[in-house]
C-alpha cells in the first residue's frame, strides 16, 4: 500500500504598514513617484545619518499583536542583520531578532474541515529594502531607495497548517484582521502583503518533522496554492524515489508552474545580528499598551453579529459588505445618514459589486461618499427620480462622486410628477397608438406595457411609471 | 600681544571690540599654516578662499549685531569624520577620497549659528581607529612639540592644530580616548562629554555606543564655551539627551575646597611610566592644597576593559563600515568582475590595515558560535564596570588619575607592535564604556620635554565638577606654552 503523506506549513507573512512617513525618517511611503524622489541622507545609508524610530509604526504592530492574542514584550530592541546587496545602502537592514515586539499569539481559521488555531511565534518590525532595476540596454544596474525605509512587520507562523486551503484560510484572516485595523491594504498583487510558504511532508502519524524548503516570489492566492501542491509533490516524489529533500530557499516561477533552488542551507549567510547601537530599547510603558487596547476596532464576526441585530439585512449581504472594512464603514456611515439599511445595501450587493467586476477594482478602491449615497437613496424614496435613471446617476457617482441631487437638477432628471402635463401626453400616446388601445380594450393585457413604454418615451424617462399606469388605465 | 596667542575667548572678545577682525583672524590662521604645516600635516584639506569668505561675512554679522556669542569670528578646525557640507569629508581614508556630504553634522552646524569660521578639516586615524594618527591615508602627523613623536590620536591632527596655533579650537571624537589621549600628547585641553550630550548626527560613525564628540582648546575656559554650544538637544539622534544643566561656563570658578577625589591605585600599578606618574600625583597634590579631599582606592576591573572595549568597538564598526562598499559614493575600484569582486576590491583597496583589522575582529566576534561567548560577555562586562564607577561616584565627585600611561611614542614604535598600541588605551577607555565625562589637562612635561596630562573623570552629566576643577587646577599649574 501507498505511504500516506502529510503536508506541514509554516508562512512567513511580511505586510507593509500603511504610515505616511518611512520607519527611522521623514520620507512619504506614498507608491510610486519617480526614482529617488521619496529618499533622503538617512534612508540613503550616507556616512554620518542616523535612524529614529516612527511611533506608528510601533502602534500598528502592537494592534496586529493584540488582534493576533500575542504576548507583548513590552521592553524591545531592534538588531541589525548584516548582509551586503545594492538594494540594501546601510548593507544591514534595521530588524528584530532578539526581542521581537510580540510573541506566542494565534489566529482562529475556518475550513470545510472545520475551525482550528493557527499559533504565531513572532511578529517583528523592520525596514524594507530599494528596488534594484536592471538595465539590460546599458548593461548596468540601478537602485531606487524610494522603498528603502519603509514599515514592514513580519508575522512568523507556526508549523501548524496542513494544506492550501488552511494556507488561504489563514491568509484571509490576516487580511482582513490588518485592514480593519487600518495597519495595511494587505494588498498581495501590489507586494504590500507577501507571503514565504514553509513547506515540509512527513508520513502520517509520524512526530518529527521532514526537512524543509522556503518557497518565495509568490504574488497571489492562486499561486500560493499551486506552489503548495507543486512543492508537496515534489517533495514526496524526491522520498518515494529515496532521496532526500534538502533544506533551501526556493523561487515560484508562476507562469512555468513550477520552482527552482535559490540557495541551500550550506550557502546561507551568517546575519551577525546583533542590537543597533544607534536606536535606544522600546519601552512599552502598561499606559500605552492600555490605548492600544482601547483604540482597537470591532473587528468582523463582532460587526457580523451586530449587524443581524441591528440592520436585519440578509446574512448573505452581511458576509459581503464585511468581508471590506471600506465597504464596511461607508455602509454604516449611509444607513446612519438614511436610516435605510436594506435600501443602502442593496446598491452595494447590486451596482456596486457590478461595477467593481466590471472595473476590475477592489472594495478598498469604492471613492463616493456615503453623503452622496445616501442622497440617492432619498431621491428614488422621494420618487424624485425613477429607478432607471436612479441607475444612470449611481453610475457617474461611482466614477466622479458627484453630488446626486445637484447632477439631476442639473441634466434635468426629475420625474414629471405633473399630472395634467402627464396626462396630456399620455392622451397622445392613445390618440397615436389606435391598434394598442383596441388590444389592450379586447383584453390583451400585455398591450398596457407599450403604451407605458411609448409614454416614458416621450417623456424622457422622467415619468414615474406607477403614475403613467394608473392614468393609463384611467383614460383607457 | 600676537594674534595666535588669543584663546578663542580673547580672540571673540577683540573681534565684538574692534580691535581685530574675524578676517584678520583667519588670515593670520592661514599664514601660520603656510609656515608650519608642511612639518606637523595637521590637516587633510583646507579651503583658504572659503574661509576667508565665511570669516567676511561673519564679521558683517558681528558689525550689525546678529553674531554675538563667545565664539562669533573664531577659526575651527574640524576632525574629518565629522560632515561638512559642500566639503571634503575623508575620514583619513582612500575609500571615502573624493567624498562630499550633502549636509554638516548638527555639532559643527551649532557652532557656525554661534559664528565659528571653518578652516579645514583635520588629519585622523582613519575611521578613528588608532592612537597616534599614522593610520591616515594622508600621512601622519607629527607632535608640534617635537616632530619625531606622534602627537597622539585619533584626534591627533585636531590637538597638533591647536597646539601649533594653526587654530583657535578643533572639534574631535572620542570612542576610547581619542579626545583626551592626543590632548595629552600635544599639551591641550580635551573634553569627552558624557555620551549623549552632542548629538552624533553626521559624525561617521565607529563605536555607536562609544563614540562622543568633544572640543580640544587652548584653556579650560574655551573648553567649556564651545561645549556650552555643542551640548543641544537633538531629534535626529535618538541617543541625543535632554541636558538640563548646560550653562558650563559658569562652572569656571576657582574653588575645589570639599571637592572629593578618588585616585585608583589600579592606575598607578605596572606599565606607567614614572614622570606621568610623577606629574599627575603632584597634581593631585596641588588640588588637595587648593582644599580637595584627596584619597585613594581600588577601582578594579581596570584590566577588562581593553579587551571589552575591543570587542563591542570592533563589532560596531564592522557593521558600521559596510556601508562603504563602492555602489554610492567614495572610491571603487577600477576594474573588477561582476558585484562581489567589485565589493571585496573596493574595500581591499580602499581600507587600511588597521581598519581591516578590526573589521575582521569585529565580524569574528558576531559571527554565529561566538556571539554569546565574545559580545554578548563583553557587553555584560561593559555593566560591570559601569557599575564601579557607580559605587565610585557614591563616594567621590571625581575620579583623578593619569590620561595615558607615557608621553607621545615616537614615530612609527606604535604600529610595529598593535597590541602595546591598545594597551596604552589603559585609562580612557573604561570612561567611553561607562559613558562618563572625562577631561585631559596639562600638568606637566616629561625630561624630553613632552607634555604629559591629568584626567579628571566626573559621573554622567557633570561635566560642571570637570570644568571647575580643571579650572582651578589650571590657575594653580599657571601658563603652559611651548617655548619656540
Amino acid at each position: 500500500m501507498a505511504k500516506q503523506y502529510e503536508t506541514v506549513i509554516g508562512l512567513e507573512v511580511h505586510v507593509e504598514l500603511a504610515t505616511k512617513t518611512k520607519i527611522f525618517c521623514g520620507c512619504s511611503t506614498a507608491f510610486g513617484g519617480a526614482p529617488n524622489t521619496h529618499t533622503c541622507p538617512v534612508c540613503t545609508g550616507m556616512p554620518g545619518t542616523l535612524p529614529v524610530l516612527n511611533k506608528q509604526v510601533v502602534n500598528y504592530a502592537l494592534a496586529v499583536g493584540l488582534a493576533t492574542n500575542c504576548e507583548i514584550t513590552q521592553y524591545c530592541k531592534f538588531d541589525r542583520k548584516n548582509y551586503f546587496y545594492p538594494d540594501n545602502p546601510q548593507n544591514y537592514q534595521i530588524s528584530q531578532l532578539y526581542l521581537p515586539i510580540c510573541r506566542n499569539g494565534h489566529v482562529e481559521i475556518e475550513t470545510s474541515e472545520g475551525k482550528k488555531a493557527v499559533g504565531i511565534h513572532e511578529i517583528h518590525m523592520e525596514e524594507d529594502a530599494g528596488k534594484l532595476i536592471h538595465d539590460e540596454w546599458e548593461d548596468c544596474s540601478l537602485v531606487d531607495y524610494n522603498r528603502s525605509g519603509v514599515p514592514l512587520i513580519e508575522i512568523v507562523s507556526e508549523p501548524d497548517m496542513r494544506s492550501a486551503e488552511e494556507v488561504i484560510a489563514y491568509l484571509e484572516k490576516l487580511r482582513m484582521t490588518i485592514q480593519y485595523l487600518g495597519a495595511s491594504d494587505c494588498k498581495l498583487n501590489e507586494g504590500s502583503m507577501r507571503a514565504d510558504v514553509n513547506l515540509s511532508v512527513r508520513e502520517v502519524g509520524a512526530e518529527q518533522f521532514g526537512t524543509r524548503t522556503e518557497m518565495k516570489n509568490l504574488n497571489s492566492f492562486r499561486a500560493i496554492t499551486r506552489a503548495i501542491e507543486n512543492e508537496r509533490e515534489r517533495q514526496i516524489d524526491l522520498l518515494e524515489s529515496g532521496q532526500q529533500v534538502i533544506q533551501e530557499t526556493r523561487r515560484w516561477d508562476d507562469n512555468k508552474e513550477y520552482s527552482y533552488a535559490m540557495r541551500s542551507k550550506e550557502d546561507a549567510q551568517d546575519y551577525r545580528y546583533f542590537p543597533d547601537p544607534d536606536l535606544v530599547p522600546v519601552y512599552i510603558s502598561d499606559e500605552w499598551l492600555a490605548e492600544i487596547k482601547n483604540s482597537q476596532p470591532e473587528f468582523r464576526e463582532e460587526k457580523m453579529a451586530r449587524y443581524k441585530k441591528e440592520f436585519g439585512i440578509p446574512e448573505y449581504d452581511i458576509g459581503i459588505i464585511t468581508d471590506s472594512k471600506h465597504m464596511a464603514d461607508l455602509f454604516e456611515e449611509t444607513v446612519a445618514i438614511c436610516h435605510e439599511p436594506k435600501k443602502v445595501s442593496n446598491w452595494l450587493m447590486g451596482e456596486t459589486l457590478r461595477l467593481l467586476k466590471e472595473k476590475s477594482m477592489d472594495a478598498e478602491d469604492i471613492h463616493f461618499s456615503p453623503e452622496n449615497l445616501a442622497k440617492l437613496v432619498a431621491l428614488v424614496d422621494s420618487k424624485a427620480i425613477n429607478s432607471s435613471v436612479a441607475k444612470e446617476v449611481f453610475e457617474v457617482m461611482f466614477e466622479e462622486d458627484i453630488d446626486p441631487e445637484q447632477y439631476v437638477e442639473e441634466k434635468g432628471l426629475k420625474t414629471v410628477n405633473d399630472e395634467g402635463a402627464l396626462r396630456k401626453t399620455i392622451e397622445e400616446v392613445i390618440a397615436s397608438n389606435p391598434q394598442s388601445v383596441e388590444d389592450y380594450r379586447n383584453g390583451k393585457e400585455k398591450a398596457i406595457g407599450f403604451l407605458v413604454g411609448q409614454t416614458m418615451k416621450a417623456m424622457k424617462g422622467k415619468a414615474d411609471p406607477g403614475m403613467v399606469n394608473q392614468i393609463l388605465k384611467e383614460l383607457l | 600681544m600676537n594674534l595666535l596667542s588669543y584663546s578663542a575667548v580673547e580672540l571673540a572678545a577683540a573681534i565684538k571690540e574692534g580691535k581685530v577682525t574675524a578676517v584678520e583672524a583667519m588670515e593670520a590662521v592661514l599664514s601660520k599654516i603656510e609656515e608650519t604645516e608642511s612639518k606637523i600635516n595637521a590637516y587633510v584639506t583646507i579651503d583658504k578662499e572659503a574661509a576667508l569668505a565665511a570669516a567676511k561675512a561673519v564679521q558683517e554679522k558681528i558689525e550689525t549685531g546678529v553674531l554675538t556669542g563667545p565664539l562669533a569670528g573664531v577659526p575651527v578646525a574640524i576632525k574629518d569624520n565629522l560632515c561638512t557640507e559642500g566639503m571634503l569629508t575623508t575620514c583619513a581614508s582612500k575609500i571615502l577620497e573624493n567624498f562630499v556630504p550633502t549636509f554638516s553634522a548638527e555639532a559643527v552646524i551649532n557652532l557656525e549659528k554661534a559664528g565659528a569660521v571653518i578652516i579645514g578639516k583635520t588629519n585622523m586615524d582613519e575611521f578613528a581607529m588608532g592612537s597616534t594618527t599614522e593610520t591616515s591615508a594622508y600621512g601622519e602627523t607629527k607632535n608640534p612639540w617635537n616632530l619625531e613623536h606622534v602627537p597622539g590620536g585619533s584626534s591627533g591632527g585636531s590637538a597638533a592644530a591647536v597646539a601649533s596655533n594653526e587654530c583657535f579650537f578643533a572639534l574631535g571624537s572620542d570612542t576610547g580616548g581619542s579626545i583626551r589621549q592626543p590632548a595629552s600628547f600635544c599639551g591641550v585641553v580635551g573634553l569627552k562629554p558624557t555620551y549623549g550630550t552632542v548629538s552624533r548626527y553626521g559624525l561617521i560613525a565607529y563605536g555607536s555606543s562609544l563614540d562622543q564628540i568633544g572640543p580640544l582648546t587652548k584653556n579650560v575656559s574655551d573648553c567649556a564655551t564651545v561645549l556650552e554650544v555643542l551640548a543641544t538637544h537633538d531629534t535626529k539622534d535618538s541617543t541625543s539627551v535632554k541636558c538640563e544643566d548646560t550653562d558650563f561656563t559658569s562652572a569656571l570658578v576657582e574653588d575645589v575646597s570639599g571637592m572629593k577625589i578618588g585616585i585608583p591605585r589600579d592606575y598607578f600599578g605596572e606599565g606607567i611610566d614614572a614622570e606621568v606618574k610623577e606629574a599627575v600625583l603632584a597634581a593631585a597634590k596641588a588640588l588637595e592644597g587648593k582644599g580637595a579631599v584627596v584619597e585613594e582606592f581600588d577601582l578594579s576591573l581596570v584590566e577588562y576593559a581593553i579587551p571589552t572595549y575591543y570587542t563591542i568597538a570592533a563589532a560596531e564598526a564592522s557593521s558600521n563600515l559596510e556601508r562603504f562598499d563602492g555602489v554610492k559614493y567614495g572610491y571603487r575600484t577600477s576594474e573588477f568582475d561582476g558585484l562581489h569582486n567589485m565589493y571585496k576590491k573596493t574595500r581591499s583597496e580602499g581600507f587600511g590595515a588597521e581598519v581591516k583589522r578590526r573589521i575582521m575582529l569585529g565580524s569574528f566576534v558576531l559571527s554565529s558560535g561566538y556571539y554569546d561567548a565574545y559580545y554578548l560577555k563583553a557587553l555584560k562586562v561593559k555593566a560591570m564596570i559601569k557599575k564601579v564607577f557607580d559605587d565610585a561616584f557614591a563616594k567621590y565627585d571625581l575620579i583623578l588619575g593619569p590620561v595615558a600611561p607615557t608621553t607621545a611614542p615616537k614615530l612609527g614604535d606604535s604600529l610595529s607592535d598593535p597590541l602595546k598600541m591598545y594597551l596604552g588605551d589603559i585609562y580612557t577607555i573604561s570612561v567611553n564604556l561607562a559613558g562618563l565625562p572625562g577631561i585631559s589637562v596639562p600638568c606637566g612635561k616629561d625630561s624630553k620635554g613632552l607634555p604629559i596630562g591629568l584626567q579628571l573623570i566626573a559621573d554622567s552629566f557633570q561635566e560642571k565638577k570637570l570644568i571647575q576643577t580643571a579650572y582651578t587646577y589650571e590657575k594653580l599649574r599657571g601658563a603652559f606654552g611651548m617655548e619656540d
